[in-house]
């Protein structure tokens, strides 16, 4: 049994999974108070970590009916993220394992993030092509072998997560930006607006800062009374440049592999018309639940069955990273 | 005097430029709208620092630190209210005497930044910009 924390942005979690993949309990801690930022207060977010940390493994074990006694590793993300938010993750986990003697296994939050479709009951295991979409990182990966990924492309500006985040901002929509935006956006008409998909960057790399801009000038057009009424089109035409080029990016990756098999990841993969267009790709379609797809200490312990534990006592000094492999 | 850009390319070459002029210890603060370049204008500076890898937007983690031929700091201040409630130590891993520093959306900051050069990138219709660098 694996006992794993995360804690990389502005949510505290902790689970416990078992090594076939069965989640016994996956806690999640958000922290409210960032809505009023638009954002995350890196110095907030690290205390509130520190508040809630041993509270929310204390609740992940009581709800698997589990005790400290029952785990064979502690799993904890070393990066990437924000390093102050890291390392109260870090170091909580360094604790839980050095008072029992455990081995640590310390994990990259990107490989949690493609290791969450093997979780029971879904356990989609590679290969796969996987797309992960979320407020900090956009990357298509080809998933040959558990554990193990390989990046084909990934954002050169922006993260999607990001787009929607920015592009709701412009839109006066709140914090954050993504559920807000698709609300707005079902009450619009999605092809009101023809905003580029950054069709003309070519390879497996994506790239949303011309779409931003496109929104920008488009409001800038409208003057504010028109843009304030057509909203909802803007929203809805905004969205689909995202999907669209989401999309794009996952066709062609299909095709460069070979792969017929597909899984996202991501907060992202939690919008509907993002689902709705993957689903109609003719191959077989993994989307793990919404509460996999964001941050979570579940996909953690996934991806720490693919890791070589550090035995006790040699991950005292163990530092997390803020960006990881080639700048992800 | 402004320069103008008439694309992406442009916008990066007018950031190469800048950092023959620049030293260790410097700290850029690159102003401007959303989508008005101040990445792809970062990302010319770096590549000319010799900064291989995708050089993204930081917005997420507030900071990056590459490996140049000098190390090359960029932050992002977008999502920040205020560095009131801030632990002050958040920008000294970035702000330091042998790295060159582009700080993107310093309004944030207030006036608590300590700058040797302004950028300021203004959108221009399309793909066009205006670029207004002040050095001291």
């Amino acid at each position: 049994m694996i006992v794993a924390l995360e804690t990389s942005c502005d949510d505290t979690c902790a689970a416990v999974v078992e090594r076939d993949g069965t989640i016994r309990s996956n806690v999640i801690s958000s922290q409210g108070v960032h809505d009023r930022y638009g954002g995350v207060v890196p110095e907030v977010a690290s205390r509130h970590h520190l508040e809630l940390v041993n509270d929310v493994v204390d609740d992940a074990l009581r709800q698997a009916g589990a005790t400290l006694d029952d785990a064979d590793t502690i799993a904890v993300t070393r990066g990437p993220g924000l390093v102050g938010a890291l390392l109260v993750g870090l170091q909580t986990a360094k604790a839980l394992a050095a008072a029992r003697r455990l081995p640590l296994a310390p994990v990259d939050h990107l490989l949690g993030h493609v290791a969450a479709t093997e979780l029971r009951p879904q356990a989609f295991a590679p290969p796969f092509l996987c797309l992960v979409a979320s407020g900090g990182h956009t990357f298509l990966a080809d998933v040959r072998d558990p554990g193990r990924f390989e990046v084909l492309g990934s954002t050169l500006d922006d993260a999607a997560g990001e787009a929607f985040d920015k592009g709701a901002r412009m839109l006066g929509l709140g914090y954050p930006g993504g559920p807000a935006l698709q609300r707005l956006a079902q009450s619009g008409d999605e092809r009101a607006f023809d905003f580029p998909t950054a069709k003309g960057v070519a390879g497996l790399d994506f790239s949303f800062a011309g779409l931003k801009t496109a929104l920008l000038y488009a409001i800038r057009d409208l003057g504010e009374d028109e843009a304030a009424a057509r909203r909802a089109d803007l929203a809805a035409s905004y969205q689909r440049a995202i999907v669209e080029a989401l999309a794009h990016r996952v066709e062609r990756g299909l095709e460069a592999t070979g792969h017929t098999r597909l899984a996202l990841g991501g907060g992202v993969a939690a919008n509907g018309p993002l689902r709705e267009r993957m689903s109609q790709l003719p191959v077989e379609l993994a989307i793990p639940p919404i509460e996999l797809c964001t941050d979570n200490a579940a996909m953690i312990a996934a991806a720490a069955r693919h890791v070589a534990p550090l035995p006790y006592p040699e991950y005292f000094g163990l530092d997390a990273y803020a960006t990881g492999e080639g700048g992800l | 005097m402004p320069e103008r850009s008439d694309g992406p390319a442009a916008t990066e070459a007018a950031g190469a430029r800048l950092v023959q002029t620049l030293r260790p210890g410097d700290v850029v603060l690159v102003s401007g709208e959303l989508g008005a370049g101040k990445t792809t204008f970062v990302r010319g500076a770096a590549r000319a620092l010799g900064v291989e890898g995708p050089i993204t937007s930081p917005t997420f983690t507030i900071g990056r630190r590459y490996a140049g031929r000098v190390p090359v700091s960029h932050l992002d201040l977008y999502r920040l209210e205020g560095l009131e409630d801030e632990d002050p130590a958040l920008l000294a891993d970035y702000l330091t005497p042998d790295a060159i520093a582009f700080v993107e959306w310093p309004e944030r900051a207030g006036t608590q930044l300590p700058a040797t050069v302004h950028v300021r990138l203004e959108h221009a219709g399309g793909d066009r910009r205006r670029i207004e660098v002040r050095q001291p």
